[in-house]
């Protein structure tokens, strides 16, 4: 079974002979070559996903001023990042709102502007210290002005996601967009073949300390995601049907791109934000490569009716992603427009990125230094209290 | 030649009335249907491309205003900013006529603006704030 190491397609890699097919790309070579052929000819497969993400934030280190201050309450851009960590850090998170501009622009608003290039307002308070005497600060910094700004997900490239409609009479404004009334349109949010984990369902090569794509840098898996569900009902390819595993990613801000990361609105409902993330594959036997050629005829998903507002919501249908890419479900007689969430268009221009740096030698693969759990339920929140209160 | 883009708000009772026939026999139009909703007994609203010359669309208009009929020009248009565009296709699960549409071929937007029914829903649907209303 065993043909190749990370060390050596490193090597392939470092030589410019590696041979680095996408996602969409291995189901047919596969078909034409075979699984033992092409196990033998193709080295990495990549994967990739551009879809709105609201478990992102970034870690910030502003450096210090003088007199010093020791933040305890940070404002960027009028957008609250939480600052009880060290002086000068602090954390803001994606969906965190403007004090003044509402849902308009938030925490990812910040960030996006950071990877521009523009200036931020920082304002910040403080009870003041001996070591830190000044009480408050506003001034201006940019990524060029700061000690460091890493992106620090806790939750990203869901390994499969429910699809929404809405039964109700009512409109209903959600993170999967507008929901018509009377199941008047269903949205979905993957990039099904081409998505990371649905490429690797049983984290045989993703694990902690993969080298990613992210946001336009280099960047790595952290830690499972939070939520981290792999107990999910999986089909007998081994592919979960609904949202199960999640990764927790980072990478240096300063060297991201904003075609890849994007602040996003949703009407009613708040901020999130596009992230764009790319995963190879090392090809290091069958196995590994029989997993990424499956097509979006084989990766099953919930329709969830989100007018049921409960944690478990009622399942309308289970559908393929060819099914929902073909841009209509059947449900009941009736048939219903489907659209996407997340960018497929941007998703594969990621993969073909990959895919090239790969191929120059720009990108080299990492061995996960562990794994990310493949035993891991999910739990849920019993409320306890006898009245809602805050102590 | 011109061409206007109109709805018609048609009180109940009033959708039995054959009005695009008058409009295009007696008034020499071309009438294309972009979106209909009609229901015998209801309220009805119809939106229209009206081409002609400008004085059989100003005849038209007004036959339809005699006939108890409101009408509504469309004077906004829809832009949508291509360039800033990420392509995830949220604008095309509320656009109602199928302006903004997805194309299979490369997972692009595409929109037809011959389509728009200038209804704004786009605007709000799209997460981005690629798509806005020009007055």
């Amino acid at each position: 079974m065993g043909y190749k190491s990370f060390d050596e397609i490193n090597e392939k890699i470092r030589a410019g002979k590696a041979v680095v097919v996408t996602a969409d790309e291995i189901i047919d070579i596969v078909e034409e070559k075979g699984l033992k052929q092409a196990a033998k000819e193709i080295d990495v497969v990549t994967t990739a996903t551009f879809g709105p993400m609201c478990s992102s934030g970034m870690f910030i280190n502003f450096g210090h001023s003088d007199p010093p201050i020791r933040m305890g309450k940070v404002w960027l851009n009028d957008v609250p990042a939480y600052a009880g960590i060290a002086a000068v850090d602090a954390y803001i998170g994606a969906t965190e709102l403007s004090e003044t501009k509402g849902m308009e622009y938030g925490g990812a608003h910040v960030i996006e502007d950071l990877i521009s290039g523009k200036d931020i307002k920082l304002y910040a308070e403080s009870y003041g210290t001996d070591c830190y005497p000044l009480k408050e600060i506003t001034t201006y910094i940019n990524k060029n002005n700061i000690n460091q700004a890493f992106m620090f997900n806790p939750r990203n490239a869901y390994q499969n996601y429910n699809a929404a409609t809405n039964s109700s009479e009512k409109i209903l404004y959600t993170y999967m967009g507008t929901l018509l009334p009377q199941m008047g349109n269903i949205t979905y949010s993957t990039s099904g073949q081409l998505s990371p984990l649905l490429n690797d369902p049983n984290y045989r090569t993703i694990g902690i300390g993969t080298r990613v794509f992210i946001g336009g840098a280099q960047g790595y898996v952290a830690w499972e995601g939070t939520q981290h569900n792999p107990e999910q009902n999986r089909g007998e390819n081994g592919v979960p049907v609904g949202s199960s595993g999640t990764l927790a990613l980072i990478g240096d801000i300063k060297k991201m791109d904003r075609r890849f990361i994007r602040a996003a609105v949703y009407e009613k409902y708040g901020i999130s934000m596009f992230v764009g993330i790319g995963i190879p594959i090392p090809v290091l036997d069958e196995e590994i490569l029989k997993y990424t050629t499956v097509r979006d005829s084989e990766i099953f998903t919930n329709i969830y009716d989100y007018s049921v507002q409960k944690r478990s919501r009622p399942v309308i249908k289970k559908v393929s992603y060819a099914e929902l890419r073909s841009g209509s479900v059947e449900i009941n007689g009736k048939i219903i427009s489907t659209a996407p969430m997340s960018s497929l268009k941007k998703a594969r221009e990621i993969a073909e990125l990959l895919k090239q740096q790969i191929r120059t030698g720009e990108f080299l693969l990492t061995q996960p230094v562990s794994n990310i759990p493949r035993e891991n339920r999910m739990s849920s929140l019993d409320v306890r209290g006898e009245s809602n209160e805050k102590d | 030649m011109k061409k206007i883009k109109v709805s018609l708000i048609y009180p109940a009772g009033d959708v039995s009335k054959p009005i695009t026939y008058h409009l295009v026999r007696d008034f020499n139009l071309v009438i294309n249907i972009l979106h209909a909703d009609i229901s015998l007994n209801k309220m009805g609203k119809l939106v229209l491309d009206i081409e002609g010359e400008e004085q059989d669309i100003e005849n038209g208009l007004k036959f339809v205003e005699e006939q108890g009929i409101k009408y509504k020009l469309f004077t906004k248009t829809i832009i949508w900013q291509e360039d800033d565009c990420i392509h995830c296709g949220a604008c095309t699960a509320v656009c109602p006529s199928n302006a903004l549409s997805m194309d299979k071929s490369d997972w692009s937007l595409t929109f037809d603006r011959e389509k728009c029914l200038i209804c704004e829903l786009c605007v709000k649907s799209c997460p981005l704030n690629v798509m806005c209303v020009s007055i």
